[in-house]
């Protein structure tokens, strides 16, 4: 193989930013399939006063219909103990793709957050929280 | 113990979209907390959870002990027809937790 088709592959692969798609959880429902960056946004404010309870909202852009939809939503937190935070099912019965509830944090960190497709893609979108007082490992 | 509060309009329209928020009443006990005395409280959450509407999954989610306690879910479906949303689900502790609301659908 020629250097210069070797760097096109590369970059065919669109590595997500986000998260790195060898990381055992990520792999775990991916099975190496590339993650893209887009599609997927995850909002969450930027300062959290303390990690107990940070709201969050991801809304994914898809028709929702029974051809294409979205499957699931993955949260990963990066430096949480439990690091698999939550999955959402939604299937073609959810007419819209925007899910919100409340996570804790352990500490100023990226969350990540993934969709996966009902053409079999992933698409994923990171969020970085300022947190002042983190959850789970105080007094313990 | 399980208690929870369903969010839902008084009544939709037919097509409309309806959103639905729910709060569970569960500690979602992370395991990591020490007791007064000095002993770890086990870990206990809710891990999974499913809304049916007229017996049709809509929304299902696997949580983790990530997700605050109480925890809050906030999701949308489309009215149909008036018929009951039931919530589901199982926490650590085997516990099971339910919870109905009933959507008019005008």
């Amino acid at each position: 193989m020629k250097r210069r088709e070797f760097i096109g592959s590369l970059t065919a692969l669109a590595v997500s930013p986000h998260i790195s798609t060898t990381d055992p959880l990520v792999y775990s429902f991916t099975k190496g399939r590339a993650v893209q960056a887009g599609r997927i946004k995850l909002e969450i404010p930027p300062l959290a006063e303390n990690g107990h309870s940070v709201a969050m909202t991801v809304t994914v852009d898809s028709p929702m219909t029974p051809s294409e939809h979205v499957r699931a939503v993955h949260l990963i937190a990066e430096k949480n103990p439990v690091r698999d935070m939550a999955v959402f099912y939604l299937g073609a019965h959810c007419p819209r793709a925007e899910v919100s509830s409340r996570i804790r944090l352990n500490g100023s960190q990226q969350v990540v957050a993934i969709a996966e497709l009902s053409d079999g893609s992933f698409w994923s979108d990171a969020a970085y929280v300022e947190v002042r007082e983190a959850a789970c490992t105080d007094g313990g | 113990m399980a208690l929870a509060r369903i969010d839902l309009p008084d009544e939709a329209r037919r097509g409309e979209l309806v959103e639905v928020r729910i709060v569970i009443q569960h500690p979602m006990e992370t395991g990591f907390r020490r007791a007064p005395q000095g002993e770890r409280v086990p870990r206990n959450a809710i891990h999974s959870l499913v809304c049916r509407y007229r017996g049709i999954e809509v929304f299902r989610a696997t949580l983790s002990t990530g997700i605050a306690a109480n925890p809050f879910l906030r999701f949308f479906l489309r009215a149909t027809q008036s018929g009951d949303l039931d919530f589901w689900w199982l926490d650590d502790d085997e516990v099971q937790g339910s919870a109905k609301a009933r959507l008019n659908v005008t």
